[in-house]
């Protein structure tokens, strides 16, 4: 196999510099290497070894490039940013990698991995003593059966977005959150007690996630090493129901609190307009409520239950494709270019989003508002990265709509619920 | 409506004519345009034969020489000006349809993916695992007679050299850098970085045991400049083409449907491609999840597109009518409003309409119903109401602008002569003016229905299907129409996506298209002999 594939890759090279000498009309021998020496650099460009090829987004291209630049100063190879539209690139990753034509490096969220490794995608990547440089949830997301597939470079998770000029004191629990909210409604000075962006067709149980995990109703129980384990859906806990019944009390029938006309993007507006003390989302809307002038304290999520409020952490990270023919070239430079405090600070720099790199977060969390959501993603859980995930989604969604709107009895509609997603999973 | 035929003159009789020389400029042109085809071609040929792909390498090539056959040589004009449209037709639609037909027959999607080759690479490769608290090793890569060693340094300073199938083995004069890394050792050639890269594929097969004992593991690298103390947990065995689980000793053999499974059940993670037959086809008619839902969607489809059909054309043709009038002012900028709708994207339409028709926070609402909250998208029947009027909005201008030109090419007199016979607008139009119409739109009536039936973007951007129907497991709603199904079925929800069913699925709605767009041609047949 070696052999011929050796063989046809000096065919094929010998082709072409034929024809472009052909072309040129230029027959001068330059290009003979001197005998003796070794024969690598010409096998280097042979083997189109000189490129790495990376899927990237618009927006963080530009941060990549510097360390692209200084990867080339160091070792001769050049990185190629080949910007992607992000909406569709997992599902091209997935196809295009074992055609040949997928690129070796990628970023993306570390969700992925799941989908990833059941098409047989990614590769492996040993950080060795690195991964003690990284926080411990990025290290644990990017993990999976045992070994480590991306290197992380930033956490991102939701917090609790409070308007100061409109409620002064931080509030421990969802329901002080209430009391607070509509008490600056009843006075006049806001529209809304709470906002939270749901998708009319989805709703949003990503944004949902910490009041039902406050309440004791996790999507999967985790391992000890804090991995997945797919074939114990927790959703079903006793508590499940009693988180029904309260997204009824809130939604549309009930408190009005959660409303699902509320999009992301008019939840955004509303909040930046001052029209609501508090805003349930991530660290891309801050930017956006500071510019508007909103005079911003991050607080801790709110509980429902007796137990902590985690959200689902999100890590973002670089995955190396599994048939990259230059797997030596992409480890090195995602081993020990992309993990160091000038790559990753240059990475929040572009995105804002919390550094993976202790290093790099601390110098981050400068910002108080880096390191409030910091701290709250510390206390968070990885986003199930387990492909069982996509069975979860769609009937969680559909379900906390109709009860956010009132439609379905609450106790009936959770059990069906769970039903459904434990047959999807056992028929996938 | 046929006139006679023009007398046919007799064509020249055919003999060894003296085909006429090209001009220069023409020859230039021919020169130039083959060459670049010919360029691209040989480009692609190369880059075939590196892939092993010899079948398409072959028709590639056929087809190359067939290109320059039927543009050198002389004569066979028609040849000329088919083949490109031709080449294309064959590349962007015989060829897509080949392939969907035959990924219908697969097993293809997640955790399918790829070749069984792959798989194994995949699985061996997550199998590898780091031995727990072992050290990092620095390495050096050294050569001796075109064989790759490690020369490691231990965390303690001790330096060792081995290779795939050589225990690591303890040497003493190996000379060090400034760090304590050894980096030369007598007899061996140290690689520098470039010719590390250059040998990249041997030097990552590198695997050095430990020790004698391979319970030990071996020694891996993944950069070239550390190394790490790996014991797979997996092997697999190419003879008996099994992979065995080096703890448990459970053994996974192939199950025959492009997975490694064990004996009670448990699948390895990667599976491959393997053909299925008609599976896809049977799951399409007996899955729960599809089966059910899909009579109400089915009927849905139907009514949908022949909706949107008569309702865009009726739209369309009344407005072609009144911007017909002879005497009517600014019929321009009429016409340019009328056709804005039919500039915009339809996916893009479809995603600010969502916007609009929000119950409280939406324009329509606000505006036209002063604040009250109607459910536009999440009522089941207010959702397939809102889908049929966007779609109107989205259609009619298209309608428009082909009854606008049927209108102007119907001839004058026929009008004149019943407005003669004091025939009333009303009837001059049901029985003169539209069964003329539809003699010529009437085909593309059928085109549209045909569209409508695959109308994904306004349905995925607007309600993507929504409201979910109650009575049914699968994620199917009220709007969904076949093809939205499929996509939802296929890629949506449930455990991955599934492109060998979602391929079955779409042939089977290519049929349903197909025979209803059949029998509709053979009654626009009928319509025409009318006159």
């Amino acid at each position: 196999m070696k052999v011929l594939k050796t063989s046809r890759r000096a065919f094929a090279t010998a082709a072409v510099s034929v024809a472009v000498m052909a072309m040129t009309a230029c027959g001068s021998g330059s290009n003979d290497a001197s005998p003796g020496e070794s024969s690598a650099p010409s096998d280097l460009a042979e083997g189109g070894s000189t490129t790495l090829t990376m899927w990237v987004d618009a927006e963080r291209a530009p941060a990549l490039e510097e360390i692209a630049a200084s990867f080339k100063e160091d070792t001769g190879i050049q990185v190629d940013l080949a910007v992607k539209d992000f909406a569709a690139v997992r599902d091209d990753f997935i196809t295009q990698v074992p055609t040949g034509n997928g690129p070796d490096l990628i970023v993306g969220p570390h969700d992925w991995i799941g989908t990833f490794i059941e098409n047989g995608v990614v590769a492996p990547i040993e950080l060795g003593d690195k991964a003690a440089e990284f926080q411990e949830s990025a290290i644990q997301a990017m993990s999976y059966n045992g070994n480590l597939y991306g290197v992380p470079y930033a956490v991102e998770n939701i917090a609790l977005l409070r308007n100061t000029d409109l409620v002064g004191e931080p509030a421990a629990t969802f329901a002080e959150v209430i009391e607070n909210g509509q008490a600056v409604v009843e006075a006049g000075d806001a529209e809304f007690p709470f906002l939270v962006g749901l998708d009319p067709k989805q709703a949003d149980p990503y944004h949902m996630y910490p009041f039902q995990t406050s309440m004791g109703v996790p999507v999967f129980a985790q391992n000890d090493d804090g991995s997945y384990d797919p074939t114990k859906l927790l959703l079903g806990e006793p508590n499940g129901v009693e988180f029904a019944k309260k997204l009824v009390e809130w939604g549309d029938s009930g408190m009005g609190i959660l409303n699902s006309n509320i999009t992301g993007d008019i939840a955004k507006e509303k909040f930046i307009a001052g029209e609501s003390p508090y805003f349930l989302t991530g660290p891309w809307n801050v930017p956006a409520a500071q510019e508007a002038g909103i005079n911003l304290a991050i607080d801790p999520l709110p509980t429902v239950g007796d137990q902590p409020a985690q959200p689902f952490i999100g890590v973002n990270g670089f995955f190396i494709s599994s048939q990259s023919s230059n797997a030596l070239a992409a480890n090195e430079f995602a081993v020990n270019y992309l993990t160091t405090e000038a790559a990753q600070d240059a990475l929040f720099s572009v995105g804002g989003r919390p550094p993976a790199l202790t290093a790099s977060f601390e110098k981050a969390a400068s910002d108080p508002i880096v390191a409030a959501f910091g701290e709250i993603g510390a206390n968070g859980v990885p986003m199930p990265a387990v492909p069982e995930m996509q069975a979860v989604w769609a009937d969680w969604g559909a379900t906390e709509l109709a009860l956010i709107k009132g439609t379905v009895e609450p106790e009936e509609a959770w059990t069906t619920m769970v039903a459904n997603i434990e047959q999807k999973i056992a028929a996938g | 409506m046929r006139t006679t035929e023009p007398p046919r003159t007799l064509p020249p009789k055919r003999s060894r004519t003296r085909y006429p020389t090209d001009s220069i400029g023409g020859l230039l042109a021919k020169i130039i345009l083959l060459g670049i085809v010919d360029a691209f071609a040989v480009y692609v040929l190369i880059v075939l034969f590196m892939q092993e792909k010899w079948a398409v390498l072959l028709l590639a090539a056929a087809v190359t020489l067939l290109i320059n056959w039927i543009y050198l040589r002389r004569g066979g004009l028609p040849a000329k000006y088919l083949a490109p449209g031709i080449f294309f037709l064959l590349v962007f639609q015989v060829f897509v349809m080949i392939f969907s037909g035959y990924v219908a027959f697969t097993n293809y999607g997640d955790g399918h993916n790829s070749t069984k080759e792959d798989a194994v690479n995949a699985i061996q490769l997550s199998a590898q695992q780091r031995v727990p608290d072992s050290p990092a090793y620095r390495i050096s890569i050294v050569e001796q007679d075109g064989e790759f060693s490690f020369l490691t340094t231990n965390p303690d300073g001790d330096v060792s050299i081995g290779t795939t199938g050589d225990p690591l083995e303890e040497v003493s004069d190996a000379a060090t850098d400034s760090t304590g890394k050894a980096t030369e050792l007598e007899g061996y050639r140290t690689l520098q970085f470039d010719e590390v890269l250059a040998n990249q594929a041997e030097i990552l097969e590198v695997t050095v045991p430990f020790s004698d004992d391979p319970d030990d593991g071996t020694l891996k690298t993944s950069d070239g400049s550390t190394a790490y103390v790996y014991s797979p947990t997996l092997v697999y065995d190419e003879a008996a083409d099994t992979f065995t689980n080096t703890q448990t000793g459970i053994v996974y053999t192939d199950s025959g449907d492009g997975t490694f499974v064990s004996e009670d059940g448990e699948e390895l993670g990667t599976g491959w491609k393997i053909d299925v037959g008609f599976a896809n086809f049977v799951k399409a008619f007996t899955d729960e999840n599809i089966r059910g839902p899909l009579v109400q969607v089915t009927l849905w489809t139907f009514t949908f597109a022949l909706v949107s059909v008569l309702s865009t054309f009726a739209l369309g043709l009344f407005l072609a009518n009144a911007f017909n009038l002879p005497n009517l002012r600014g019929k321009r900028i009429y016409r340019i409003l009328m056709i804005l709708p039919y500039a915009f994207p339809a996916f893009l339409a479809g995603l600010v309409w969502s916007g609009l028709l929000n119950p409280e926070f939406g324009y329509v609402n606000n505006t036209f119903f002063g604040g009250a909250d109607i459910p536009w998208l999440t009522d089941p029947l207010l959702a397939k109401v809102s889908v049929l009027v966007v779609n109107l909005w989205l259609g009619f201008p298209y309608m428009f602008l082909v009854c606008t030109g049927a209108l102007q090419s119907l001839p004058e007199d026929v009008n004149e002569a019943a407005r003669m016979d004091g025939a009333s607008p009303w009837k001059l139009f049901t029985t003169i003016k539209l069964p003329l119409l539809l003699v010529s739109v009437a085909p593309l009536l059928i085109a549209s229905f045909a569209f409508n039936f695959n109308n994904f973007n306004v349905i995925y951007m607007l309600t993507d299907g929504g409201p979910r129907l109650p009575e049914t497991t699968a994620n199917v709603g009220a709007t969904d129409i076949l093809i939205t199904m499929v996509y939802e079925i296929a890629f949506g929800s449930g455990v991955g996506r599934d492109y060998g069913l979602a391929s079955a699925l779409s042939i089977i709605i290519f049929f349903i298209v197909a025979a209803i767009s059949i029998i509709s041609f053979r009654q626009t047949k009928a319509l025409e002999e009318i006159h």
